[in-house]
């Protein structure tokens, strides 16, 4: 009996070696260890056995079963990791293929511009206001110290609607809208994104653009504070090593005003041709409030002082993005709509 | 204004270069454009005189002259047909360079030697506008007693560089030369050198022989006249005509340069009449009567207005104040007497008048702004000064000034603390001070303060902030340093519907659409072409008094024609396939006297496929592919329930394909095919899909806030389901009837097919559910959850008569 078992025991590591799926492992399991499998057999021929013989045959019997389990487990455990990584390694993809497609869409680059604009105004603690885009003349022109028959209207040709109607020509209007609002109350902070109208039309003018207007107005505003906070917005906006440079200009509703340039976005200040070799690119209007505006909007002038400034969207996309024409940012091609 | 660096050199020392000057004129808020070089690249051309001219053996067309160039005697083969024997003439000898580059060779023209080429004005670098007709298309003709054997560049006054201003609207006292001079003497700290008239007068006195009077005294403030006499009409000097040819003015006669010269000089806008064609040598400045008509110094007839100031003389008009001289008086080659006139007119008045009539001079232009009522006499002065020098006329004893009433000096207070308060930074006072003084404002210390006195000058200063912005513009704004604004913080943020819109934009650009920008303004024909009956109320827009063209001459009230355009003329261009959207406002107007309404609008509309892949077929962007991009919006917003309903009448609309969006109880919008023959009209291809929601409505029924509920406990059953049910059946019928027979226990419905043909009999379509079970309270059993399922088929074999399928 103890040679059958011996035998058995030598069968099986043969057979497991012989096993290389996990059916045939299985199978040589049911055929040793099953119910009817050749171990339990022998086993139930341990009735036959002297009462001397049977215990040390049941010892070597339980090692024999103990030896063919331990094999078995370590041989099923073996194929499965061996099988697996075969798996792995048939499994394999061409990752080159391209992705299942997933429709693409994108913001308009004004927007997109737009946003960053605000964003940066937002963390610098102002809110967004808006206003109408069809105003009177008294908002667009009168309160912003632009008297009917005031020469400084041409600068801004205008789309009527009526005699005291007519299309906004800036954002502007939305400072005295707001300010009157908030009067007495200190401070106002505000930018006012919005689309204005002009007549022109040309590769450097559309009829209907949009402008970032911005507004503080609290008691000791300076010119000071306009400049660094319009240096920083640049230096944001365009890049930490972005120079500005304030020069004087006019516009009835500030004074002092200034025009605001940046060093050149493309050669950084050396000249070429998108700054037309000048090193510096016209990028906003500025100016201290006129004392004119924040009386009629009910403010103390004396007291209370302020800055505002205004850039269009258009002119800084253009700049970001290298565009040449406006025209193609009001064209809606789509091919022209998925580079952004 | 196109300011001379040579001629500046008269009123004030400058020993920096023309660049140099333009870069700190501009800091200055004086913005010069650019700086041109005069004659640039011009070299070795010499004036010549052409002492013979004979035929040229081989050529009709060609000349041989003979050209002395200062003791050189050069034979010149020309073409040129306006020159004479004896004319002196610029020359381009042998190693000349000409303004376009061109180097003049020797040559042989039809085997006649020629050394050097003649040369026209515009060869020089000269504007031809500049130059009357036959010099323009000719040989330039210089005075008969010009140097010989001279760079003919130096002559002619190109030996300079233009300043080329570009002005304020503000700073018309920059319009001269004296102005601008005033402005570079206070920048570099120089003196200003003012020229003072002075010139004989002949005995006999204006007095009696001729009158001014003002009518009108609202919009003529002032009005000088000076008359001349013996006058001997010819050119003006050389020196004179180039100044003005810089300028960009045509040289036209001694006298007419003159006024235009004292224009450039002093920027007081002069006329001259002949003095003997003046009726009564009066004038008479007053408002023109209703049509009354005047032929002006174009030829052309001008029909005047009471808004418009008349010069009148007993007769009638014989010039449109400011804008235009009557051609009755013209000043001609005949004139022996003329009346000189400096005049201060209203502002506004010219400005309209010069707009009604779309003339625009450098008078007017000048007018316009506002000059210095105070420079009238003293111009008339200069004027004939300049006219005595060239020995053109002599001046009759006496100026008349009539001047109803001459502005009180401005005076205005200066406090250095409250520049301080609005700049930032402090100027001293004394410093302030200078910088006034030196722009020739009068200052008068009074403690603490200045007591300012704004010179006639300066229209544009009235205010005290106006002095300050003298102060930082003078003392430099790069002095002043960057600052944060210091006090109380604030918050930046958005409204909650900023933010909404925000995210709409990225949900929807993130679904596959892509953002337009198109105009507000529109052509009131894409209404037709979007099938609108005559009485829609949508044809009611607002529409633009002056628009560009009728392409843009009404305010959208909808927003898809723009989109629809813009899908149109991508397909044009063979992009066929593409989602957009746009967000912005479309206009309604209100009454009389109340501004328009402005709604938020958010419109969208797709067309052909979506890209194929290798292992995904493409998908039509259809009608159920926008509908999933507003359900994505309206779960992302957390709007209210939208519900989807046949909008059958929609003239836009596929009326079999169109739904319209309720929400709340309101119409949120529509969404559908848009109708075949609106397809037509924009040229679109056979489908097209789109949508337009009233976004104010949509933000407002979004944004609810999330309700929490507990995670089940106890495992779901799913079940699938298949029903055969006649076709036309709406599906959110049937998912009702399966919620309502499903209970509480059954928690979701999601539709994942729908199939007709096949063995689906004719008529009829399968749809197939896809239902979810559970319980709070234990794991419900197959039993249950059959019993429901059960009852589901009954209810909807009860309402549609449909069938489970096995």
């Amino acid at each position: 009996m103890e040679e059958k078992l011996k035998r058995l025991n030598e069968d099986v590591r043969k057979a497991l070696a012989e096993a290389h799926t996990m059916d045939e492992l299985n199978e040589i399991r049911v055929r040793i260890l099953g119910k009817k499998g050749e171990l339990t057999q022998i086993l139930r021929g341990m009735g036959g056995l002297s009462s001397e013989e049977r215990p040390r045959i049941g010892q070597v019997a339980n090692e024999v079963r103990n030896t063919i389990e331990g094999e078995l487990t370590a041989r099923t455990a073996g194929l499965k990791e061996l099988l697996k990584e075969q798996k792995l390694r048939e499994e394999g993809i061409d990752i080159t293929l391209p992705g299942t497609p997933v429709p693409r869409g994108r913001k308009h680059p004004l927007t997109i511009v737009r946003e960053e604009i605000q964003d940066i105004f937002l963390g610098l603690g102002f809110s967004i206001a808006e206003g109408p885009e069809i105003e009177t003349d008294y908002y667009n022109f009168e309160a912003l110290n632009l008297p009917k028959d005031h020469p400084a209207r041409d600068m801004q040709d205008t789309f009527f609607i009526s005699p005291e109607t007519l299309l906004r020509t800036h954002t502007s209007p939305v400072q005295v809208r707001t300010m009157e609002k908030t009067a007495p109350e200190l401070p106002v902070k505000i930018i006012v994104p919005g689309k204005v109208y002009r007549r022109d039309d040309d590769a450097t003018h559309s009829p209907m653009f949009n402008q970032v207007e911005g507004l503080a107005v609290d008691r000791r505003i300076t010119f000071s504070d306009l400049k660094g906070t319009l240096d920083l917005f640049a230096r944001l906006m365009f890049g930490m090593k972005t120079k500005t440079r304030f020069r004087p200009s006019f516009f009835p509703f500030t004074e002092p005003s200034a025009e605001v340039d940046i060093s050149c976005v493309i050669c950084g200040g050396d000249g070429c041709r998108v700054c037309s070799h000048t090193g510096w690119l016209e990028i906003l209007g500025s100016g201290m409030v006129h004392p004119r505006v924040l009386e009629v909007s009910g403010y103390n002038s004396e007291e209370v002082t302020g800055f505002a400034f205004g850039m269009g969207v258009e002119r800084i996309t253009m700049l970001k993005y290298g565009i040449d024409d406006m025209r193609l940012l009001f064209d809606n091609d789509l091919r022209f709509l998925q580079q952004f | 204004m196109r300011v001379s660096y040579k001629w500046l050199q008269e009123f004030v020392e400058i020993d920096i270069a023309p660049q140099e000057l333009a870069d700190r004129l501009t800091l200055a808020g004086v913005t010069v454009e650019g700086v041109t070089e005069l004659g640039s690249g011009v070299s070795n051309v010499l004036t010549g005189r052409i002492e013979s001219i004979s035929p040229h053996p081989n050529a009709d067309k060609l000349v041989v002259t003979s050209v002395n160039t200062g003791g050189v005697q050069r034979q010149i083969v020309t073409a040129a047909t306006n020159v004479r024997e004896g004319d002196v003439i610029p020359v381009a000898v042998e190693g000349a360079r000409l303004a376009s580059g061109l180097v003049i060779k020797k040559a042989k023209l039809r085997g006649v030697e020629s050394r050097g080429m003649m040369c026209s004005g515009q060869e020089l670098g000269i504007d031809p506008k500049t130059m009357v007709a036959e010099q323009a298309n000719g040989i330039m003709i210089l005075p008969p007693g010009t140097p010989l054997g001279k760079e003919a560049k130096e002559i002619l006054g190109l030996d300079d560089h233009i300043l080329e201003l570009d002005l304020t609207p503000n700073r018309g006292d920059c319009l001269s030369m004296i102005g601008v001079a005033r402005e570079v003497a206070a920048l570099l700290g120089r003196p200003l050198r003012i020229p003072q008239p002075s010139f004989k007068e002949l005995a006999e006195s204006i007095e009696g022989q001729a009158r001014v009077d003002i009518d009108a005294t609202d919009l003529c403030g002032r009005f000088c006249a000076r008359l001349i006499k013996n006058v001997r009409m010819g050119p003006s000097p050389l020196w004179m005509q180039q100044r003005l040819r810089n300028a960009g003015i045509r040289p036209i006669s001694n006298i007419v340069d003159v006024t235009n010269y004292v224009m450039l000089e002093l920027g007081q806008p002069m006329h001259a009449y002949d003095y003997n064609l003046l009726a009564d040598g009066r004038i008479i400045v007053r408002r023109a009567r209703d049509e009354e008509k005047m032929l002006s110094l174009d030829g052309c007839e001008r029909s005047l207005t009471p808004d418009m100031l008349a010069i009148t003389d007993s007769d009638g008009p014989v010039g449109i104040a400011g804008v235009m001289g009557g051609l009755t008086t013209e000043v001609t080659a005949k004139t022996t007497s003329v009346l000189l006139e400096a005049a201060f007119f209203n502002p506004i008045s010219i400005r309209k008048t010069s707009k009604v009539l779309g003339l625009r001079s450098e008078a007017s232009q000048r007018f316009e702004k506002g000059i210095d009522i105070g420079g009238a006499a003293r111009a008339t002065n200069r004027a004939a000064q300049l006219i005595a020098e060239m020995e053109a006329g002599d001046a009759v004893s006496g100026v008349i000034d009539v001047f109803p009433e001459p502005p009180q000096a401005k005076i205005v207070s200066f406090r250095p603390a409250r520049a301080a308060y609005i700049l930032g930074v402090e100027v001293p006072k004394e410093e302030a001070a200078e910088i006034l003084t030196a722009l020739q404002f009068k200052v008068r210390d009074s403690g603490a303060d200045l007591l300012v006195t704004v010179p006639t000058h300066r229209v544009d200063v009235s205010l005290e902030v106006d002095l300050i912005e003298e102060i930082a513009r003078m003392h430099g704004f790069d002095q002043v340093p960057g600052t944060l604004p210091f006090g109380q913080s604030t918050q930046g943020k958005q409204t909650r519907e900023q933010s909404l819109i925000a995210g709409i934009r990225n949900r929807l650009a993130g679904d596959g659409l892509y953002e337009l920008m198109t105009y507000s303004f529109t052509h009131p024909r894409v209404l037709d072409q979007m099938n609108l009956p005559g009485e829609s109320p949508l044809r009611e827009t607002v529409k633009l008094q002056n628009p560009l063209s009728e392409e843009h001459s009404v305010m959208r009230t909808m927003m898809l024609p723009g989109l629809l355009d813009a899908l149109a003329r991508n397909f044009s261009r063979r992009v066929q396939n593409g989602a957009v959207f746009e967000l912005g406002r479309v206009f309604y107007p209100q009454g009389e006297g109340s501004l328009p309404e402005e709604r938020q609008v958010l419109a969208a509309a797709a067309m052909g496929r979506t890209p194929a892949g290798w292992n995904a077929p493409a998908w039509e962007l259809d009608f159920y592919y926008l509908k999933g991009v507003l359900e994505n919006l309206f779960d992302y917003l957390r709007t209210e329930p939208v519900s989807f309903k046949p909008e059958l009448e929609n003239p836009s609309f596929h009326p079999g394909r169109s739904a319209w969006l309720e929400v709340a109880g309101a119409r949120l919008g529509v969404l559908g095919e848009l109708h075949p023959d609106v397809l037509e009209q924009f040229e679109l291809p056979d489908r097209v899909v789109a949508f337009e929601l009233d976004l104010d409505r949509l933000l407002a029924v979004s944004g609810r806030p999330p309700v929490y509920a507990t995670l089940p406990r106890f495992p779901a059953v799913e079940r699938d389901i298949a029903v055969l049910i006649k076709q036309g059946t709406p599906a959110v019928q049937v998912v009702d009837a399966i919620r309502s027979a499903g209970g509480d226990l059954l928690r979701s419905v999601s539709l994942f097919d729908v199939y007709r043909g096949g063995q689906v009999s004719q008529g009829y379509q399968s749809m197939a559910f896809s239902l979810r079970f559970y319980a709070e309270d234990r794991t419900l059993t197959d039993t249950e959850v059959a019993e429901i399922t059960s009852a589901i088929a009954q209810a909807l074999a009860q309402q549609f008569g449909a069938e489970l399928r096995a």
